[in-house]
């Protein structure tokens, strides 16, 4: 039976034009909020589109909907072919497919109607968050099905960090998610005073962990290697990078929480596994850097390999920042700035977006029987651009965080504050404008994805390809 | 004595890293290297029905 015998693409070519249409949203959201920082009363104080309920919309959006839509697309791309075998249980994956849509037209919908349960990056109200729950456990049976029906003995690295990210992101939705509903829309959390802001924590920097690392370390471990046609630079690194980052993340919570009601001792606890985390996420960033030994040519011509090895660089930057701001007497300074937002998006854009657009680059026209993108040098174009807007908006939210932080703690002689709040803001109002700069040029980046991804795919046949038996019999 | 919460925690914790630095000394083991080698292959000799961009012989590379 012919049905039989391919992949199935079809799951994969939806949520990877999906990737696409979310990234656009989210990142038009994002650019919409950071217009309103620069000018308050651009949307003419429409209570739907105020910065409080938009500013969700965003984080989910980008998250949830661009970056879970990127890696249900590769996770189910890499896992069919790595396992040499159709994905397991194909309408359930179709139902995660339909059910992840809905999920997030769900937050689109409440998000600015004001519906939240107030818990950062899990905002959905109790109804969706059981959806969330129906759709997860289906993914986590199609990919270990998959992985579980395989036709090959080993299961390789990328699969396994794909499913470290589903079990551990299961785990953290249904405890962070614990709520009594007392309305239709409106829930409490299951936790109270600083044991529900540890849950919080926990569940926040674990997504970061899991959701935003595990999963693209996934991505990275199988397309930087195909892109750069050969192996992983060493396999017994990628091993112990695995375990290293699941023994060590989940103890980094508490540094969201320095100088709090929290105790001492967690806090403490918290920045030295934030500090330990330095090692696994270099070892992971080497490895991957490395893989490209011997064909460091290859860089220079092929705009795909640009996004995956910049992608890498930004996730060894960020992941090197992100334990130095987890040390106290630096997080006294950092926290609560621009510093923070600009920490989150250079591993948002640098590091999630760039190795997904990479691997989208590298997917969309195998999915569409095609040999490569429409055009090689709009890729080559999006990666300046996008790369530009990067280092805009994270040199400026740097510089504007510092000068905040510097400012808050500034003293007189007498001991009264030098510098009232709105003195800081008022400093801070130019480096707005070229966060908006910033984020507006890798906008623009995906749009022109968006016209190279159209003119790739519009005529062209959808191509389930065939399975391949493993390739050498030991 | 009795057996605390505490001291618990403790042995996992100690539990956890004994089997952390094990995995370590299995990956680097010396019989993993051909395993290894050859699973790190496995992505490469899974060929498309398209060559990939990457791979094209070109002209004027190194």
């Amino acid at each position: 039976m012919q049905e039989q015998t391919t992949y199935n693409y079809k799951v994969v070519r939806q949520f990877a034009i999906m990737t696409l249409v979310w990234g656009i949203v989210g990142m038009l959201v994002g650019v919409i909020i950071a217009a309103q920082l620069l000018w308050p009363d651009l949307t003419y104080g429409v209570p739907w589109l105020s910065y409080g309920r938009l500013r969700p919309l965003h984080t989910n959006a980008v998250i949830f909907a661009f970056g879970g839509s990127a890696l249900f697309a590769t996770s189910y791309y890499a896992v069919q072919r790595t396992c040499h075998v159709r994905l397991f249980a194909g309408p359930l994956a179709a139902f995660t497919f339909w059910g992840w849509q809905l999920v997030i037209l769900l937050a689109a919908v409440t998000l600015p109607l004001g519906y939240t349960s107030g818990k950062e990056y899990a905002e959905l109200e109790w109804p969706i968050d059981i959806l969330i729950t129906l759709v997860w456990v289906s993914y986590a049976i199609v990919f270990f099905g998959t992985v579980a029906t395989r036709k090959v003995k080993h299961i390789y690295v990328a699969n396994w960090f794909f499913g470290g990210f589903i079990l551990t992101v299961a785990l953290l939705h249904l405890v962070n998610s614990a709520e009594i509903p007392v309305s239709m829309w409106k829930s409490y959390s299951a936790y109270a005073g600083v044991q529900d802001a540890m849950v919080q924590w926990w569940y926040g920097h674990n997504a970061v962990g899991f959701f935003l690392t595990a999963g693209f370390l996934g991505m990275m471990y199988y397309f930087v290697p195909k892109q750069a046609g050969r192996p992983v630079y060493s396999y017994r690194l990628s091993v112990v990078h695995f375990w290293a980052l699941i023994f060590t993340y989940m103890w980094a919570g508490p540094h969201h929480l320095h100088y709090t009601a929290l105790p001492d001792w967690a806090q403490s606890v918290g920045m030295v596994f934030s500090l330990i985390l330095l090692a696994p996420s270099w070892g992971g960033m080497i490895n991957g850097i490395m893989t490209l030994s011997g064909a460091w040519h290859k860089l220079r011509t092929d705009p795909i390999l640009k996004f995956l090895i910049t992608s890498l660089s930004f996730y060894g930057m960020s992941t090197f920042e992100g334990p130095m701001m987890s040390i106290k007497t630096v997080n006294s300074l950092s926290h609560y700035t621009d510093w923070t937002i600009g920490h989150v998006h250079s591993g948002a854009l640098g590091w999630v977006a760039m190795i997904s657009i990479g691997s989208l680059y590298y997917m969309i026209p195998r999915l569409f029987g095609k040999s490569e993108m429409h055009s090689i040098r709009l890729i080559t174009l999006h990666f300046w651009v996008a790369t530009i807007g990067v280092v805009l908006y994270i040199a400026a939210m740097w510089i504007a965080g510092v000068m905040q932080g510097l400012m808050w703690r500034a003293v007189n002689p007498d001991g009264t504050l030098t510098y009232s709040f709105v003195e800081s803001v008022k400093a801070t109002y130019p480096f707005y404008a070229i966060r908006l700069l910033g984020g507006t040029m890798f906008l623009g980046g995906m749009f022109i994805m968006a016209y190279n991804v159209w003119r790739t795919v519009v005529g062209a046949k959808a191509v389930d390809a065939p399975i391949m038996r493993p390739a050498a019999a030991h | 004595m009795d057996i605390t919460m505490a001291d618990i925690r403790s042995w996992m914790t100690v539990l956890e890293m004994a089997l952390f630095i094990g995995i370590v000394w299995w990956a680097y083991g010396r019989r993993r290297k051909t395993d290894f080698d050859e699973a790190a292959r496995l992505v490469l000799d899974d060929e498309d029905l398209v060559p990939a961009p990457g791979r094209r012989p070109r002209a004027g590379g190194r």
